[in-house]
């Protein structure tokens, strides 16, 4: 590892040797490149992200139209919490991302696994599990809500001649963020198993020879070296699919639009919702919630994830 | 070894400077502009929503309009219904997108695009003194008249399958408890569903509550005044009977098994065809019916929703919706514009309208009539007209609507929210709406 990162300053370091030993803080000011290389996305980072994120943080204590403006302080944020459509949002969120961010990590590492043992057309599987992470999350959705249609749908037809009577899928309140979420996994496990299969095939095969001369079964090999050995692989997906999971959005409006009534709503959508209805402060004043939420959540877990991987 | 790196940083600046000057040239150049073609005609865009019937008649009229006008074109858009719809023409509006003329609903509505800013004041045109005045005033601001009428006045109302009421020897209900008398009676007959809900379009739950404003109107004639200012709430009586109807039905299980996932097109079909017997929705419908099943044109009817008093039974009525211009249609395109709204306002545009979709009401311009052989659902509500038995819609009574009722009552109409809670959470909706708007007294 050492000689890895020497190998870049190794020009400039030729002269100054004798300085290089003085001082480590000098050596981490001292990049190869000039500050103005950064300037370019500087000037984008501050206009496209930093300039709108205060905006939004001052329009979200605003009832604001495009024409005119009123400060009222935190009043768009204690309605946003009263709310019960709005509460039920927040709860909903927390229930998809994390399950589909679960069995996301669950079922790309047994497929991970899968493929990257050796089995026939491994290619061709390969590519069948990535295919539905190409196609549009809308056209999923649409496609979706055809086939989970409660009577005429292919699902419950299937379901029918055998004799089970399925739930509408969408229509029933029990089950419509279930059946959203399932597709959701549906679409997005390809990505979290390609991701999983580069952090296996990392593994040096060393291990698994060692550890087949000391008669490890599989279920062993899996245990002690896969999943350990994975581990940045599991984080990136873990972290992945947990943003991806609390700003969920697409494929909700595409299937329920909410519905029915409320029992579907997600944060993004209620957001969607307010602003479609023209309350642009009380939808701003929700997209500051919904980034504090995804915030707190994710920064002390990408702390957690990754701190054995530099203790490694 | 300095300059090169300079010019370095230069290039890399230009270069950062025009893809931004592209991207916000990008987003200024959708703009209407006011320019005439190459050879001196003029094109205009008019955008309509994009239910077949309305459709087929802005087609018809726009070709109508190019026979006599040879110097304009009128191409037609569309856009999508309900919610989706409002979102669009909304922000097509504030970001000066809009297309040069526009098709959009009256009342609350039409006030919620903030007309006085995005819309042109036509109160100077001639045909403005030939519009019914209630019309009028649900299309106007303090500052101006903004548009003219697209389509007839309609009720919402329930419409009926005759047949099925002759077979069972039932008579039109005056009054709610025999509106649920007869729809027991269908039901344990066992041929339909006795009433029809379609909550694959979310907007069509919404007419037990919006269509039983006559009555409310009948026991409080001041309601939608103090709606307005504050004093008046969806979760008191008498306005909570909506929201109470609407339970009501759904746990004495009178709604068609597909309720959660039937569509608009499917209930007005399954009332046509005798698969349903009652379907609460706007009569509109009508250009529906005869465009999937013309030959049922005088087995459906309509009676209004009733309420307590058989001596209040009378129509909820909804004006037509308007054409409007945006201000962002300018110079040539703007006259060009005014001269096809004041197409529209002949009775020759009235007559392309009743012939090319089924008209659904009396029309609101004068000199405008309907011709003979109109479907059961516009004839049977001469009668309520007839005898002044009709009131005004609450939309265009006082600019508050809420816009999550219908999601609302969806879930009131699917059991998941009581009455009582609907009206709760709604009277919170309507709140947020008039807390927008800047009302006094909120």
């Amino acid at each position: 590892m050492t000689t890895l990162t020497a190998r870049p300053g190794a020009d400039t370091a030729g002269p100054d040797q004798g300085r290089d030993a003085a001082g480590k803080k000098r050596k981490g000011i001292k990049s190869p490149y000039p500050l103005w290389f950064y300037m370019p996305a500087g000037v984008f980072y501050v206009i496209l992200f930093l300039v709108p994120t205060g905006a939004s943080l001052y329009f979200s204590l605003t009832r604001w139209t495009l024409f005119e403006q009123e400060f009222i302080g935190l009043d768009n944020f204690v309605q946003f919490f009263r709310e019960q459509a709005l509460v039920q949002g927040f709860i909903n969120t927390f229930i998809y991302a994390f399950l589909t961010s679960g069995l996301k990590v669950v079922l790309g590492m047994l497929l991970g696994v899968f493929l990257t043992s050796q089995i026939i057309a491994r290619g061709f599987l390969r590519s069948v599990v990535f295919f539905p992470v190409l196609v549009s999350t809308i056209g999923v959705g649409i496609t979706f809500e055809v086939l989970m249609n409660p009577f005429d749908g292919l699902i419950n037809q299937t379901l029918a001649a055998i004799g089970i009577q399925g739930p509408g899928w969408l229509t029933d309140p029990q089950w419509a963020l279930l059946s959203v979420a399932l597709v959701d996994v549906w679409k997005g496990v390809g990505l979290a198993t390609l991701i999983f299969i580069a952090g296996i095939v990392a593994i040096p095969q060393e291990y698994f020879e060692a550890a087949r001369v000391d008669g490890a079964s599989s279920w062993k090999n899996f245990w002690h070296i896969t999943l350990p050995l994975a581990r940045p692989a599991t984080a990136t997906v873990v972290t992945l699919s947990l943003i991806g999971g609390l700003r969920s959005f697409d494929l909700i409006w595409a299937m329920t639009g909410g519905g029915p009534g409320f029992t579907s709503d997600v944060i993004a959508s209620v957001i969607y919702k307010q602003y479609q209805a023209g309350f642009y402060g009380l939808s701003t004043a929700g997209n500051v919630v919904l980034f504090v939420v995804v915030a707190a959540l994710i920064v002390p877990l990408q702390a957690w994830l990754n701190r054995g991987e530099k203790d490694a | 070894m300095f300059s090169r790196q300079s010019r370095r940083t230069l290039l890399a600046f230009s270069a950062s400077g025009i893809a931004l000057t592209l991207t916000l040239a990008g987003c200024s150049g959708g703009g209407g502009g006011g320019g005439a073609n190459a050879d001196g005609s003029v094109t205009l865009s008019y955008l309509v929503d994009n239910q077949e019937a309305t459709v087929a008649t802005a087609e018809a009229l726009a070709d109508a309009f190019m026979a006599q006008n040879e110097n304009i074109k009128v191409e037609v858009e569309t856009r999508p219904q309900g919610a989706e719809g409002d979102n669009l023409i909304k922000t097509r509006l504030s970001t000066g997108e809009m297309s040069d003329v526009f098709a959009y609903n009256s009342g609350s509505l039409f006030q919620a695009l903030a007309p006085d800013n995005t819309l042109v004041n036509l109160d100077d045109q001639e045909w403005v003194g030939k519009l019914d005045e209630n019309f009028v005033n649900t299309v106007s601001t303090d500052n101006g008249v903004y548009g003219v009428p697209m389509g007839q006045a309609m009720a919402g109302a329930v419409i009926y399958n005759k047949d099925i009421y002759a077979e069972l020897g039932l008579t039109v209900p005056t009054t709610w408890d025999e509106f649920i008398a007869n729809s027991q009676a269908i039901k344990d007959a066992g041929a339909a569903a006795p009433i029809v809900q379609t909550y694959g379009d979310t907007w069509t739950s919404q007419l037990f509550v919006l269509g039983d404003f006559n009555n409310v109107l009948a026991e409080d004639p001041d309601w939608a005044e103090k709606y307005t200012n504050n004093e008046a709430k969806y979760s008191d009586e008498p306005a909570i009977r909506g929201f109470e109807h609407l339970e009501e039905t759904f746990k004495a299980g009178l709604f068609n098994e597909d309720f959660a996932s039937a569509t608009y097109a499917d209930g007005v079909r399954m009332v046509a065809t005798g698969e349903g017997a009652q379907y609460p929705i706007l009569t509109f419908a009508a250009s529906q019916l005869m465009t999937s099943n013309p030959e049922a044109a005088d087995t459906v009817g309509v009676f209004p929703l009733p309420g307590d008093d058989a001596a209040t039974n009378g129509l909820t009525v909804w004006m037509p919706g308007g054409v409007y211009i945006p201000k962002s249609t300018e110079g040539d395109k703007l006259e060009a514009a005014k001269t096809f709204l004041e197409f529209l306002a002949t009775p020759e545009s009235c007559d392309i309208q009743a012939e090319t979709s089924a008209p659904q009401g009396p029309f609101v311009i004068e000199g405008c009539d309907l011709p003979e052989d109109v479907p059961a659902i516009v004839s049977d509500q001469q009668k309520w007209f007839d005898e002044e038995k009709t009131n005004l819609a609450l939309e265009f009574l006082s600019p508050i609507k809420g816009p999550a009722l219908e999601q609302i009552t969806v879930a009131v109409g699917s059991g998941i929210t009581s009455a009582a809670d609907g009206a709760a959470q709604y009277d919170e909706d309507v709140k947020k709406q008039a807390q927008q708007l800047g009302l006094e007294g909120w």
